[in-house]
């Protein structure tokens, strides 16, 4: 099947959150924006400025921030807080383990700055360990959008018709924008960017680019490759990863994330338990990240659509 | 030997008439007495569990739930009701037994206390669906938090409800308590009452050893709240300073309950070492015995 998407210009998902935030603001007064000091930097000043009086400034306190946002749910309120994904997901985790997950409450957190793209940070900005530590908590659902249009989408759909905790994770580095406005899309499933029988490559987030990329790369060298979007990781589609492995026999997993417990674990837990075919993993080999230009660090990490054809003439050899 | 506890309970006074306040300090002390019996009855039956800080509160609750707080046990989800946030999950026996009594559920249910299947979980769960309960808690230092969201959200929308909440003195080494009570004063959260059981005790020894939380009415004055003390097992002192905290206008009120840990049973009181555990049948009914005494 020949790839028809095509990039729009590049723009940041964090963009796309933020303006998700706002279209879902506009259509219901019930939902609440919290601050953590670096509200611009995560998307949220669409929201504040236009809705001053329902974004709650908290300052540099992330774990009240999380707590705060329990009560509010807890009290009818649809709160939403964003902030660099280190802090929101990895500094508050057990706020969100008790306060948010246990209490079941629909709280939607963003984490902001997730991936090595963030650059020349460094690795204290990185958030690399994320994926795996939001999705082995119960009621959660955990969201990772694959572009700024579909993290606008997610955003409104995780805001409006969700009812548990919510993680959404975005980056900040502009990449290509490159999915339908009116694209079809439903939380939990998983969306077939092409067809494809040699190989699946199943990417989240900044990586399903790369992976469309690598595919044309494979394609060339006459290898049918099959790429699906999975933006939602939890609960993660388990009927269309099987389907994957029985038809294509190879699977290569794609992510900006630690190796360890995220993305790609996520679908081998399921191959191993239902359909056991050979996996190779694109993700960060278990180390911190670093200062660099992120095309330059995703270089350096073979997180890029290089790296994904060398995993997929790797997981080929395998079959 | 659980049959026998059964009993005991099927023996309580049954609250299924309308709930009503109760006004007379007196038949308060005879509350919190019935509420302090049955606490120890169920953890002993349970087998494990926290005795001592549950013992401490239960005139706080008693004057809360009975005296001070708007809430309508016939009606759980009444979007008016005033809200307990318990953020020391593990004196949820006080919370359970006075919910019992309030009328929120039968007092034979406190016999399931840390069963499997309770709707009575060791520290309490809203998965569970106990009526009355309002937070999920049992990590410290998260419930301060909580009720700031929810006296946030009262605010937003103009509602004239109150959020008590109830910490620990040894919660306070908590940093996150203290992010929450910033933002409380930030935000003036006079509809928030923040209740500290200054019991100067924790699990490893007196709280002054552990780590000093002192001077704390000075703490809490500088992050700008209104700083109240009183015997928090005096039902007058209590009902009097909860008026004096609700009449506070523009910023937070915390009352530093002085309350000795396993009140009531004297031959257990201001013993940290009750803190985490339960009495056996025959410390119970010992227990018991002490508590009608006095
Ligand atoms: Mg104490």
């Amino acid at each position: 099947m020949e790839i028809k998407f095509t990039n729009k210009g590049d723009k940041a998902t964090k963009t796309g959150f933020g303006e998700g935030v706002l279209a879902a603001a506009e259509m219901n007064k019930n939902v609440i924006g919290i601050g953590a000091d670096i509200t611009t930097s995560v998307g949220m000043n669409f929201f504040r400025d236009k809705f001053p009086e329902r974004f709650i400034s908290l300052g540099i306190a992330e774990q009240n921030c999380v707590g705060v946002a329990a009560g509010l749910a807890l009290s009818g309120k649809t709160p939403v807080f964003a902030t660099y994904a280190v802090f929101s997901a990895l500094r508050t985790t057990d706020q969100i383990r008790v306060s948010v997950c246990y209490n079941d409450v629909h709280v939607v957190i963003g984490g902001a700055h997730a991936g090595i793209s963030v650059g020349p940070d460094g690795a204290t900005h990185q958030a690399l360990e994320d994926i795996a530590i939001m999705r082995v908590l119960p009621n959660i659902t955990v969201l990772s959008p694959c572009d700024a249009t579909q993290a606008k989408i997610l955003t409104q759909k995780a805001i409006l018709d969700l009812k548990g905790p919510v993680y959404l994770r975005f980056g900040r580095e502009p990449v290509p924008d490159f999915t339908s406005e009116n694209q079809e899309i439903e939380i939990g499933k998983g969306q077939l960017l092409k067809t494809g029988n040699a190989l699946t490559i199943f990417a989240t987030g900044h990586m399903v680019w790369e992976a469309l990329q690598a595919a044309t790369t494979l394609e060339k060298k006459g290898i049918s490759v099959r790429v699906i979007n999975l933006h939602t990781i939890k609960p993660i589609d388990k009927e269309m990863i099987i389907t994957a492995a029985q038809e294509t026999g190879a699977i290569v997993t794609a992510e900006e994330h630690q190796v360890f417990g995220g993305f790609g674990s996520a679908i081998a837990e399921v191959l191993a338990q239902h359909f056991p075919v050979p996996v190779e993993m694109v993700a960060m080999p278990d180390c911190f990240g670093e200062s660099g230009q992120p095309a330059e660090l995703m270089q350096k990490y073979h997180l890029n659509s290089e790296g994904i054809v060398e995993k997929s003439l790797l997981v080929l050899k395998r079959k | 030997m659980l049959s026998v506890w059964i009993l005991y309970f099927s023996n309580v006074k049954k609250t299924d008439q309308m709930f009503e306040k109760i006004t007379q300090p007196g038949e308060l002390s005879e509350m919190a007495r019935e509420i302090r019996k049955d606490i120890v009855k169920s953890l002993a039956v349970a087998g494990s569990g926290h005795t001592g800080g549950a013992l401490g509160l239960a005139d706080v609750f008693t004057v809360l739930y009975f005296n001070r707080m708007n809430h309508r046990p016939e009606d759980p989800e009444w979007p008016e009701r005033d809200r307990l946030i318990l953020s020391i999950g593990h004196v949820a026996p006080v919370l359970y037994t006075t919910l019992a009594h309030a009328g929120y559920f039968q007092v034979n249910e406190l016999t399931t206390l840390r069963k499997l299947g309770s709707r009575l979980q060791g520290h309490p769960g809203r998965d569970h669906h106990l009526p009355g309960l309002e937070l999920s808690a049992g990590s410290l230092g998260q419930g301060l938090s909580v009720a700031v969201g929810m006296a946030l959200a009262a605010k937003l929308d103009q509602h004239s409800w109150k959020v008590f909440s109830v910490h620990g003195d040894g919660e306070l080494q908590e940093g996150a308590i203290w992010e929450a009570a910033m933002s409380a004063a930030h935000y003036k959260l006079d509809n928030l009452i923040a209740i500290i059981d200054r019991n100067h005790v924790q699990i490893d020894g007196p709280t002054s050893h552990v780590m000093e939380i002192n001077p704390l009415a000075e703490k809490w004055k500088a992050f700008g709240w209104e700083v109240f003390e009183c015997d928090g097992n005096n039902i007058s002192e209590l009902i009097a300073t909860f008026k004096n905290a609700e009449n506070v206008v523009g910023k937070p009120s915390v009352i530093i309950a002085r309350t000795l840990m396993g009140k009531g049973v004297r031959s257990i009181e201001g013993d940290y070492r009750w803190h985490g555990k339960a009495p056996g049948t025959a410390e119970a009914e010992e227990f018991i015995r002490q508590l009608e005494e006095n």
